[in-house]
């Protein structure tokens, strides 16, 4: 780690949800003035740009900043799946640690169609034979999480209650409304043993956070570390959704990697943690990010979802802001906004979701790649 | 007309087999066919035909049609382990009570659907 301090100038957030009268542009034009205002920085205040986006075409990002009369800098667009918004941040923060820049804009944003998300990443031939979908293969992680945890379905229900009411809360989130365990496990079966309330819907949204060299007075949030991986090979069920694996006990997942590299860069590890931002594209995948970083061995689940030691009130919530179950997942936001919900914790700013005293959070995404993130803030 | 498979150089119908490719360095075996052991990068592979049986490793059932699906729902998807050590994504016959980790499980060729000039496309699965 060199001596730099990295730190968190400024955020904003286009709240995530559907936004039909809007375009994709006009989204990011929403999270990045206001993360842009926050900093106090215009024209000629930071120097290259990145934007996260899978699905928004080509020169997205120039789209948003040349609306903003903000062009010039370097301008990239970074696609990474479900994790290009934590890809963006690691390029900014590393580019800035390496001297490069002083401040650089990162920002998220996607516009995605209702249902299952279709990807380029599968060859036609493999969507006309049904080899390409994307909830299946959760649903069978799932299966596995619940038979390697000695858990049920009322579990992952249990999982899907805790979020959405956690959501309530979060005024940027799609959902807001509290279920039940019966409301859950009584939603459509899509693929057993996933309901249509246990997976988080693919929706629209924008985020944008200002990083900045910290200078010597400065007490603003530290970007401790971010860290992009991706997979290693072998591991039939990843999310880099091969045809074919082998045993994969041995087998790191990607989001392991990241998390292992996060705490050795931050100086911190998993018990230093106070408040995190997971992802939970379905219910079974907050479960198992629990272990892969490092909070919980597998079979622990059930426990800590008696004890509610990962919901509000307990000794590390998990997904304050609601998580993808209430927010919905625009892919290139979806990093970026859970990195604005930690910066507001840690500033003391979440209002009635605020977690007490958090001085340590962690960002985590992962997702199609397979990409890994994670990012580790401190206040 | 015959029918056509819905992706050549995927299987054999007769007897029903995977086509795979088993590496001479690491020993281990994949699926599809591939020049490169995609688990340690060695160029030393040779094709070879999988077992045609198994044992289930996974399963769902698909109720709504995906994206650029082609056939009928409901249908089977998951993961049969072949003895040969690799584990295959695999579309399977509608689950039912018997389905089990560890059930035996054996391939056939089956058909997906009516193509446009009337050809029958067929694509593999695995069954009780």
């Amino acid at each position: 780690m060199s001596g730099v301090r990295v730190e968190i100038a400024g955020v904003g957030i286009h709240p995530f949800g559907r936004f039909e009268d809007r375009s994709v542009t006009d989204l990011g034009i929403t999270a990045v003035r206001a993360a842009l205002a926050e900093a106090g920085v215009g024209r000629g205040g930071f120097q290259a740009a990145f934007c996260g986006t899978a699905y928004a075409g080509v020169a997205a990002g120039h789209k948003v900043l040349g609306a903003l009369a903000l062009t010039g800098v370097p301008i990239v667009d970074i696609e990474a799946g479900c994790a290009s918004g934590g890809a963006a941040l690691q390029l900014a923060a590393g580019a800035i640690r390496a001297g490069q820049y002083d401040c650089v804009l990162v920002f998220g944003m996607e516009k995605m169609p209702k249902g299952i998300i279709r990807s380029s990443f599968f060859e036609p031939w493999r969507e006309e034979a049904g080899l390409a979908v994307t909830p299946a293969y959760f649903a069978l992680r799932a299966q596995r999480l619940l038979r390697e945890a000695e858990l049920t379905k009322e579990d992952l229900a249990r999982l899907v209650v805790k979020n959405r009411r956690q959501g309530v809360d979060n005024p940027n989130a799609m959902f807001r409304k509290e279920t039940s365990v019966e409301e859950v496990l009584g939603s459509r079966n899509v693929c057993e043993p996933l309901h249509l309330f246990m997976l988080c819907s693919p929706n629209e949204g924008a985020a944008a956070v200002v990083l900045r060299r910290a200078g010597s007075g400065s007490g603003g949030v530290s970007l401790a570390s971010a860290v992009l991986r991706s997979h290693l090979p072998g591991s039939v069920l990843g999310e880099a959704t091969p045809l074919a694996g082998i045993d994969d006990a041995d087998i790191t997942p990607p989001s392991t990697l990241a998390a292992q590299d996060a705490y050795a860069e931050a100086g911190v590890g998993p018990d230093d943690v106070d408040v995190v931002e997971c992802q939970d594209t379905d219910a079974a995948r907050e479960l198992l990010a629990w272990e892969e970083l490092g909070f919980c061995d597998r079979g622990e689940q059930g426990m800590i979802l008696d004890g509610g030691d990962f919901a509000m009130g307990g000794r590390m919530p998990v997904n304050p802001s609601g998580g993808l179950l209430s927010k919905g997942e625009p892919l290139g936001a979806s990093g970026l906004g859970q990195v604005v919900e930690i910066v507001h914790q840690l500033r003391g700013e979440a209002g009635s979701r605020q977690v007490e005293g958090a001085r340590v959070g962690l960002a985590h995404t992962v997702g199609r790649g397979a990409n890994a993130s994670v990012t580790i803030l401190t206040g | 007309m015959t029918a056509r498979p819905v992706q050549d150089g995927l299987f054999a119908s007769d007897p029903p087999a995977l086509l795979g490719t088993r590496c001479d360095d690491c020993a281990r075996h994949t699926f599809p066919r591939a020049s490169i052991c995609p688990y340690c990068g060695s160029e030393d592979v040779h094709d070879v035909s999988l077992s045609g049986a198994g044992v289930l490793w996974g399963w769902t059932t698909v109720t709504a049609a995906p994206p650029g699906y082609r056939g009928e729902v409901p249908f089977g998807f998951g993961i049969v382990e072949l003895p040969e050590g690799v584990r295959v994504v695999t579309r399977l016959a509608v689950p039912d009570e018997r389905f089990v980790e560890g059930l035996p499980v054996t391939m056939r060729v089956v058909p997906l659907h009516v193509d446009g000039d009337g050809v029958e496309v067929v694509t593999w699965e695995f069954a009780p």
